[in-house]
């Protein structure tokens, strides 16, 4: 049976994250509640904070905020500056395998090596959304009409992937074969890179905002619908012609963050009524993790090993759940 | 695009937005708003910093981003950056209580007014309260002559400020009013000099609220003296407002620019209206810039409202006719080559 550790939050739920054994509840009020032995405090922005991501290995959560600093925050609520952006909202923010962050704002985006090396994009049209690709060495930005690709060691000219629309958020594969972004309608769009094959998920009632690669990048879950949809990814073509997992159906609301777990072929869905289920891929079974609530679960995270689920929603209600045995 | 009631509309955040041409006085009129004792928060988007010498946390600048929805009709635009500062801004909620948006001078200010309507998650969080335009007295009728902007922000406006009055004659401005109440005869408008106006006649208006939609009587000139807002139970006679409708419509202003278009009918059906102003809507979206009607239906106890920004029209029912008004209804079209006697048609047609 779950049990639920309640963590006070009193801003907007903005991402959770595990660093470590700590868990981290980065909040709209511009702190960072640190949970582990004890319980942390870190101020990170001096507004609000915008933007959230925790680095892949696992050290530090990178957040950026509306006082236009891009901060790294670790277990121990220390704050260390990446980056300064005077009066600019960063509102996106990305970390790489190899330690560089990214960052964006407007029609511009950038990338910091560690050694504190800066590279700057400027963009025709404004930046939905920045990802790095998996070994970290190129940055995809998505932008209005398609994504721009860069290489972020080496100057070479972008290169551009073409979709008519709004692209509001983007993600690589985790075996770098493929991008996939959220648009402004509400549907995905994705393309192979090694041939720029086009591909498009349709079908939700609502804009697409959560997406998460289940273990081993088996599958793609979605967010927007009335259940968590999982596009398969394993075949030789993608998700192309073939139909999608729905898990977690619910009649009356709809699915707002999505969370694989690390390790099994299990999702954590949050819904628009603060409801979070697990939801087994192989035969639905699901388990009840938290009850309905006031505010749209905002965010949610496993740890490391899969034991943990960290969730906080808009209205700064959040807790651990542990699943134990 | 349907016509649906707001529901709890009150929890959502209201957004004022300013237009007028450079140098018309947006950014005195904005820092007037950011520095004085209001009792509202505001948190503003501008376009620019420029003169704004306000260190507000909650200032940010945005880039206009338009984004077309389909096939790029004027009608499915909205502001890309708008939805993406709207939803910044909801991870801050509590520390604000209204929103203020500077559009740039040459700005069409339907996208702005249609991201309010069109995108789910901004019509879920925040709702248009109204369109405020800052005139400058003494260069618009030449701006009127070379732009359509300058035309589509009086057109689009809910409460004009006619700055700088102090820098025409007496019968400058008349001119100017007459040319401004052509293009757009419902919207509330101030003399100003310096923008000194009491801010209480610019913010929280409620202008696109079905409840607050009182009358389409031209209230042409509102300055400081005349100081009295009538609310919804209001039984002040308003008549003395009163153009005479007897011909059914009245119109003004040249063939190709902005012209609004007053109709009247009387009862009528319903389901006949709906259609109609679907099609309408549908049709001559494109060209339709704001319309405002106060429907009378057969058998109906209540009066209902519509209003519209291009191809998106919401309706609801208001409140009771009273005993003794006139049931009679009035729509008014502001647009560019409206076809006047179709529309008129198409009213009549909807008679019960």
């Amino acid at each position: 049976m779950p049990v639920i550790a309640p963590v006070d939050c009193d801003a907007f739920v903005v991402k959770t994250a595990f660093i470590g054994n700590t868990a981290a509840f980065a909040c709209g009020d511009g702190t960072i509640r640190l949970v582990g032995e004890g319980e942390t405090i870190a101020k990170a922005h001096e507004g609000g904070l915008l933007a959230a991501a925790v680095s892949p290995d696992g050290r530090r959560i990178v957040t950026s905020g509306d006082d236009g600093r891009v901060v790294g925050v670790s277990a121990d609520g220390s704050v260390s500056e990446i980056a300064s952006r005077p009066r600019k909202w960063i509102d996106m923010v990305a970390v790489a395998a190899q330690g560089a962050v990214a960052f964006a704002c407007g029609r511009t985006a950038w990338v910091v090596q560690e050694g504190g090396k800066e590279k700057e994009y400027t963009l025709s049209r404004a930046v939905g959304g920045i990802a790095f690709a998996p070994r970290g060495l190129r940055l995809a930005v998505a932008r209005y009409d398609g994504v721009s690709l860069f290489w972020v060691n080496v100057d070479s000219p972008e290169q551009e992937l073409s979709w008519k629309g709004a692209h509001t958020g983007i993600l690589f594969s985790p075996d770098g074969k493929y991008i996939v972004t959220t648009m402004q309608e509400n549907a995905l769009h994705g393309w192979r890179l090694a041939d720029q094959q086009d591909m498009r998920m349709t079908g939700y009632p609502t804009k697409v905002k959560s997406m998460d690669w289940s273990a081993k990048g088996r599958y793609l879950a979605t967010s927007g619908a009335n259940a968590a949809v999982l596009w398969p990814f394993h075949g030789k073509s993608g998700p192309m012609g073939q139909q999608p997992l729905q898990l977690g159906v619910r009649s009356d609301t709809i699915v707002s963050v999505v969370a694989c777990h690390p390790k099994e072929e299990v999702i954590a869905i949050g819904y628009q009524d603060g409801m979070v289920l697990a939801v087994r891929f192989e035969d639905n079974a699901e388990v009840l993790l938290r009850r309905p609530g006031n505010a749209p679960v905002s965010a949610l995270a496993w740890d490391a090993r899969g034991e943990r689920l960290a969730f906080g929603t808009e209205a700064g209600e959040a807790g651990i759940v542990s699943l134990g045995e | 695009m349907t016509a649906t009631p707001e529901a709890g509309s009150d929890t959502k955040i209201p957004v004022t937005v300013l237009t007028g041409y450079l140098g018309a006085g947006k950014t005195t009129l904005m820092n007037r708003i950011l520095t004085e004792n209001h009792g509202t928060r505001y948190a503003v988007i501008v376009n620019e910093f420029g003169e704004i010498g306000i260190d507000n946390d909650l200032l940010v600048e945005s880039d206009e981003e338009i984004f077309e929805m389909n096939n790029g009709c004027i009608c499915c635009t909205v502001r890309g950056d708008l939805i993406r500062t709207v939803e910044n801004l909801m991870k801050r909620k509590g520390s604000f209580d209204a929103i203020l948006v500077e559009t740039t001078g040459v700005a069409d200010p339907a996208p702005v007014a249609q991201t309010f309507f069109m995108d789910d998650d901004v019509r879920e969080k925040a709702r248009l309260d109204s369109v405020v335009t800052v005139v400058d007295s003494r260069h618009v009728l030449k701006r009127l002559e070379d732009t359509e902007e300058a035309e589509d922000q009086i057109a689009f406006a809910d409460v004009i400020l006619l700055n700088k009055t102090d820098l025409v004659t007496a019968d400058e401005l008349k001119a100017v009013e007459d040319r401004i109440h052509s293009i757009n005869p419902y919207a509330v408008l101030h003399r100003t000099e310096r923008c000194g106006i009491d801010l209480k006649a610019v913010l929280n208006r409620g202008a696109f609220d079905l409840d607050r939609i009182l009358s389409l009587d031209p209230q042409f000139l509102e300055d400081h003296d005349h100081h009295h807002e009538c609310g919804p139970d209001c039984d002040h006679d308003h008549d003395h407002h009163h153009h005479d409708h007897g011909d059914h419509h009245h119109h003004h202003g040249d063939l190709h620019s902005v012209k609004s278009i007053s109709l009247t009918a009387g009862e009528l059906n319903p389901q006949v209206f709906f259609r109609w102003i679907g099609d309408v809507t549908q049709v001559q979206g494109p060209n339709i810039l704001r319309l405002k009607g106060i429907m009378a239906f057969k058998d109906d106890p209540q009066r209902y409202v519509v209003q519209g920004v291009h191809m998106i029209v919401e309706g609801d029912h208001q409140r009771d006719w009273k005993e003794g008004e006139e049931r009679v209804s009035r729509i008014v079209f502001i647009g560019r080559e409206l076809d006047e006697n179709a529309l008129v048609t198409g009213l009549k047609a909807c008679e019960a």
